[in-house]
C-alpha cells in the first residue's frame, strides 16, 4: 500500500534582500517516514524548517500539510495542525519551571485542537509522560538555567513532543553532545518514532543520520541536490563534491 | 490669492530649514536606534541639556552658541560613553533584557528633565547670538538666519557624520557591528568598544542639535517630549540605519509641519510628528526606502 | 488560594483600610489616600502588559487621561454617576489599547513603546484642540457637596478608588495563575518559541493591551470630581508614565504583588515629599529610584526577598 504523503513541498522559494536561501525545493515526507536532511551550513536548512513551520513565510512555491495548503497560516496555526518542531539552540521559556513549559503546548495546543480543558490530573498524566519520556522526570520542578545541554535539548524535544504532532521537525538536536548523549536523543527519536510519529532530522553528525533515516535529502545552496535511500546519496558524486568542496 | 502664495512659499522655506535642522536632532538616533539597535529614548533629553549648556555660556560670557556647542563635544562624547558603559554592564552584557532596558533609558530621561527643571526653573531661556535677528531677503524668499544657520551646521554635521561612516575604518566597523558581530572579530576589532565609540558619537551630536535648537527657539526642560516623536518618526520613516533616508525624511517632516502651522495653527504641529509615525508604523514598518 | 477567596480577603483589606481612615477623622487621609490607591490601579494596570508580557507602555499618562477627558465630556452633557463613568472611561481606553495594540504589535517591541509615546502627544494635542472638553484651559467640574450613601464626598470618592484597585489586583491574579498567564509568560521570554508551542502571541498581546489601557482608563475616570479641575498638560503629566513604571519595577514585574508595593511604597514616599519637599524633588526621586532599581535589584524588592531568602536555605 502506497503511504500517503503527510508534507508535500513543491517549488518553495525564500530570499533574503538579494540573498537567495532557497531556490525552488520540492520534497514530499510519507506518513510515518523517518527522513534525514542534511546540507553544509548556510545550505537553507533552518530556512526551510522556518518556512514548513510559518515562523518565516516562503515567496515562491506552497507548502501542504495533511493534504492542506497551509501557505498563509502563522505559525501557531500549523503547530495547531500538528506540525511540531525543535529549535536548533534551545529556547526554553526561561521564566517558567520544566514542568511548566510543557504545559504551554498542552494548554495551547492540544486544548485547542481538541476543544476541550485537561483537568487538572490529565494535565498532570501528560506532562509527566512526556517528562518521563525524555528522561526528566526528577527535574519537573527545576528552571531551564538548571539544565544541562543535552537536558536543554531533551527539554525542546519534549516540549515539542508535548503537543501531539503528527509531524516532528528536529532541528539539529544533537549538535555539540558527547557520543553516549547523542545515542540517547536517538533512542528517544526511535521511540517517538514508533509511536507513529512522521520525524525529519536535521543533522551535521553522518553516523546519527546513518543510523536514523529511511530516506536522506540532500539540500546545498538552497537546492535539493539529491533524496533517496541513505547509502546511494552517499554515494551520489554530485554530494560528494559539495561536501568535499566546502 | 497673494498673501496666499507668499505663505506657502514662506511656509515650504521655513520647513526646509527646519528640516535641515531635524536631521542633526535624528543623526544621533539613527547611529544608536537605527545601527546599535539600542532604544535611546533619552536622546531628545540630552539635547535639551546641550541648548542649557549653550545658554549658561552664552548667557555668562557671551560666547557663539554653535562654538560652546563645539567645544561641549568631548564632554558629550565622554557622557556617551559612560551611559553606554552603564547599558553595556546592566543589561546588554546579562542578555535580552528590553523590559528594563527602555525603563533604564526613561528614568534618564526624566531625570535630565527634572533636574534641568530643578536648576534652570520651568521659564523659557534663550541665547543671543547676531545672526538670530535679521533675515535675507530674495524677491519673496525670505531666509530667516535664526533658521538657516543651524540648519546649515546641521546638514555639515550630517555630511561629516556621512563621511564619517563610509570613509574612515571605524566608521566601516560601526555600520558593521549591526550586521555582523563575527566578521567584526575577525577584523579584530572588539564590538562592545566600536558599539561604545558608535554610541558616545551619537550622544555628542546632542551638543551641536542643542545649540541649534535654542537658536531656533525658547527653550524649557520638557520641550524635549516634543522631539521624541519627531526624531523616531524620522528615524523609522527614514528606514532605520540609513542616514541619507532620515535626511529625506526630516525634510519631508519639516515641511508638512510647517506647512500645518501655517495653515491650520502652531498648536496642531506636535501631532504631524506623532501621527505621521503612527502611520509610518501601521503601514510601512521599514521605511520610506525600505526593502 | 481560590480567586474567590482571594477576593473576599481583598474586600476585607479594604473594607479595614477604610474604616481604619475613618478613624483617624483627617479628611488629608483620604486625599493623599486616593492617590496612592490610584497609582495602585495603575501600576497594576502597567504590570499586566509590561510586567506580564514585557511589552512598555510609555503612554500611562494617555490611557489615564482618556478615562478622565471621557469623564469630562460626559459631565458636560449629563452627569452620571461616578461608576458609571468608570465603565465608560474603561470602555474607551480599551478600545483605544486594543486599536494601539493592533496598529503596532506585530512589530518589534520597541516599537510599540515609541508607538504609545506618540499616541500620548496625539491624544494631547487633539485634547489641545477640542474647546467642547476645555482645551487648553482646562475645564471645571463641580463636585456634589454631598456623595450617595456616605454623604461625605471625598471618602466617597476614596472608597470608588478602593473598590478600583481591589478589582484591578484580582484581575491581576487571576491572570497570572490562568492559561493566559502561561501565555503571557511565553511571550515574554521568547515570542517565537511561543508560537511554535501554539500561543497565538498576537492575540495575547492585544488582550493585555485592552485590560490594561481599560484598566488605567477606569483609574482616571473618577479623576475629574478628585482634582475639580481638568487641563491636558497635567493630566497628560510625564509623571504618571514614570510612576506607573517606576512601582512595578520597584516592587517587582512578575507577580501581582509587586506592583502593588511599589505602589503603596513610592506613593507614600511621594505624598510625604510633597508635603514636605517639592513635588519636584519628589519626581527626581522616582526617577533616580527607577534607575536604581533596573540596574541594581532587576527583580525588585521582591526577587530581592527571594534572593535573600534562598540564601538562607542554602
Amino acid at each position: 500500500m502506497m503511504a500517503q504523503a503527510l508534507l508535500d513541498i513543491v517549488g518553495l522559494s525564500k530570499r533574503f534582500g538579494g540573498f537567495v536561501a532557497l531556490d525552488g525545493v520540492d520534497l514530499n515526507v510519507k506518513q510515518g517516514e523517518r527522513l534525514g536532511l542534511i546540507g553544509p551550513n548556510g545550505s537553507g536548512k533552518s530556512t526551510l524548517v522556518n518556512c514548513i513551520c510559518g515562523t518565516l513565510h516562503n515567496e515562491g512555491g506552497s507548502v501542504k500539510f495533511d493534504g492542506k495548503k497551509i501557505d498563509g497560516l502563522i505559525a501557531h496555526q500549523r503547530t495547531r495542525l500538528g506540525l511540531a518542531r525543535s529549535f536548533q539552540l534551545p529556547r526554553p521559556f526561561v521564566g517558567l519551571s520544566i514542568a511548566d513549559n510543557l504545559r504551554v503546548p498542552l494548554i495551547y495546543t492540544v486544548h485547542a485542537r481538541e476543544g476541550r480543558r485537561f483537568t487538572r490530573a490529565e494535565m498532570e498524566d501528560h506532562c509527566g509522560e512526556f517528562l518521563r519520556l525524555v528522561g526528566l522526570a526528577d527535574k519537573a520542578k527545576k528552571f531551564p538555567r538548571d539544565l544541562s545541554m543535552v537536558e536543554l535539548r531533551k527539554l525542546e524535544l519534549a516540549r515539542a513532543m508535548a503537543a501531539e504532532p503528527k509531524l516532528l521537525i528536529a532541528d539539529e538536536a544533537m549538535a555539540g553532545l558527547s557520543h553516549s548523549e547523542v545515542d540517547d536523543i536517538l533512542a528517544l527519536l526511535a521511540r517517538l518514532s514508533e509511536r507513529g510519529i512522521t520525524i525529519i532530522l536535521i543533522e551535521h553528525i553522518m553516523r546519527a543520520v546513518m543510523a536514523f533515516s529511511q530516506r536522506v535529502a540532500v539540500l546545498v545552496s538552497g537546492k535539493k541536490i539529491a533524496d533517496g535511500l541513505p547509502q546511494d546519496v552517499m554515494r551520489d558524486p554530485e554530494v560528494e563534491r559539495a561536501y568535499l568542496g566546502q | 490669492m497673494h498673501i496666499q502664495l507668499d505663505l506657502l512659499v514662506s511656509a515650504l522655506v521655513a520647513g526646509i530649514l527646519l528640516g535641515g535642522f531635524y536631521a542633526a536632532v535624528t543623526v544621533g538616533v539613527s547611529i544608536s536606534f537605527g545601527i546599535l539597535d539600542i532604544v535611546n529614548i533619552a536622546h531628545p533629553a540630552f539635547i535639551i541639556l546641550g541648548s542649557y549648556i549653550a545658554y549658561t555660556f552664552n548667557a555668562r560670557f557671551g560666547l557663539d552658541p554653535i562654538l560652546v556647542s563645539i567645544l561641549a563635544l568631548p564632554a558629550f562624547y565622554a557622557l556617551g560613553a559612560l551611559v553606554y558603559q552603564v547599558y553595556y554592564q546592566s543589561f546588554e552584557k546579562r542578555g535580552q533584557d528590553a523590559l528594563r532596558g527602555l525603563a533604564f533609558f526613561f528614568g534618564l530621561l526624566f531625570i535630565t528633565e527634572v533636574s534641568l527643571d530643578l536648576y534652570f526653573g520651568v521659564d523659557y531661556r534663550y541665547v543671543e547670538a547676531s545672526y538670530i535677528g535679521p533675515t535675507l531677503h530674495f524677491g519673496i524668499i525670505n531666509l530667516p538666519l535664526r533658521l538657516l544657520v543651524p540648519c546649515v551646521v546641521s546638514l555639515a554635521l550630517f555630511a561629516g557624520l556621512q563621511l564619517f561612516l563610509t570613509k574612515t575604518f571605524i566608521g566601516r566597523a560601526i555600520m558593521a557591528v549591526a550586521q555582523d558581530q563575527l566578521a567584526l572579530q575577525l577584523m579584530a576589532a572588539n564590538p562592545v568598544r566600536i558599539k561604545q565609540i558608535a554610541f558616545a558619537i551619537s550622544i555628542a551630536t546632542c551638543s551641536i542639535a542643542g545649540a541649534c535648537l535654542i537658536i531656533i527657539q525658547p527653550i524649557e526642560p520638557s520641550v524635549g517630549r516634543d522631539y521624541i516623536g519627531r526624531i523616531f518618526a524620522i528615524c523609522v520613516l527614514g528606514g532605520l540605519g540609513s542616514l541619507p533616508g532620515a535626511l529625506i525624511a526630516a525634510m519631508l517632516l519639516g515641511i508638512i509641519e510647517s506647512l500645518t502651522s501655517t495653515f491650520y495653527g502652531p498648536s496642531w504641529a506636535p501631532a504631524v510628528a506623532f501621527g505621521l509615525l503612527l502611520l509610518t508604523l501601521a503601514l510601512r514598518p521599514a521605511g520610506l526606502l525600505g526593502r | 488560594m481560590r480567586s474567590s477567596v482571594f477576593f473576599l480577603i481583598a474586600v476585607l483589606v479594604g473594607a479595614a483600610v477604610f474604616f481604619g481612615a475613618r478613624f483617624v477623622h483627617n479628611e488629608y487621609i483620604f486625599f493623599a489616600g486616593f492617590v496612592i490607591l490610584q497609582f495602585i490601579v495603575l501600576a497594576t494596570a502597567w504590570n499586566i502588559l509590561g510586567g506580564y508580557t514585557g511589552y512598555v507602555n510609555f503612554g500611562t499618562a494617555a490611557f489615564f487621561a482618556l478615562g478622565a477627558y471621557s469623564t469630562v465630556f460626559i459631565h458636560k452633557l449629563y452627569p452620571l454617576p461616578i461608576p458609571v463613568l468608570i465603565l465608560i472611561g474603561g470602555v474607551v481606553s480599551g478600545i483605544v489599547g486594543l486599536g494601539m495594540g493592533y496598529l503596532t504589535l506585530r512589530l518589534r517591541g520597541a516599537f510599540f513603546s515609541i508607538a504609545t509615546l506618540a499616541l500620548a502627544v496625539v491624544l494631547q494635542t487633539l485634547i489641545v484642540n477640542w474647546t467642547f472638553v476645555g482645551g487648553s484651559r482646562g475645564a471645571y467640574i463641580i463636585r456634589p457637596a454631598t456623595a450617595p450613601l456616605i454623604g461625605n464626598y471625598i471618602e466617597y470618592m476614596f472608597l470608588i478608588m478602593l473598590a478600583l484597585a481591589i478589582v484591578a489586583i484580582t484581575t491581576a491574579r487571576v491572570i497570572e495563575r490562568s492559561q493566559l498567564g502561561y501565555g503571557f509568560a511565553t511571550i515574554r521570554d521568547d515570542e517565537v518559541a511561543a508560537e511554535a508551542s501554539g500561543v497565538p502571541t498576537l492575540r495575547l498581546k492585544l488582550i493585555a493591551t485592552t485590560i490594561s489601557g481599560a484598566l488605567m482608563g477606569m483609574a482616571g475616570a473618577p479623576f475629574p470630581y478628585y482634582i475639580g479641575y481638568v487641563e491636558p498638560t497635567s493630566t497628560f503629566g510625564l509623571a504618571y508614565a514614570v510612576n506607573s513604571i517606576a512601582m512595578p519595577m520597584i516592587g517587582g514585574t512578575t507577580s501581582w504583588i509587586g506592583p502593588l508595593i511599589g505602589a503603596i511604597l513610592l506613593g507614600t514616599i511621594q505624598q510625604v515629599a510633597t508635603v514636605t519637599i517639592s513635588s519636584a524633588v519628589n519626581l527626581l526621586i522616582v526617577g533616580l529610584l527607577l534607575v536604581a532599581f533596573v540596574i541594581i535589584a532587576p527583580k525588585g524588592l521582591i526577587g530581592l526577598v527571594q534572593d535573600f531568602r534562598r540564601s538562607r536555605g542554602g
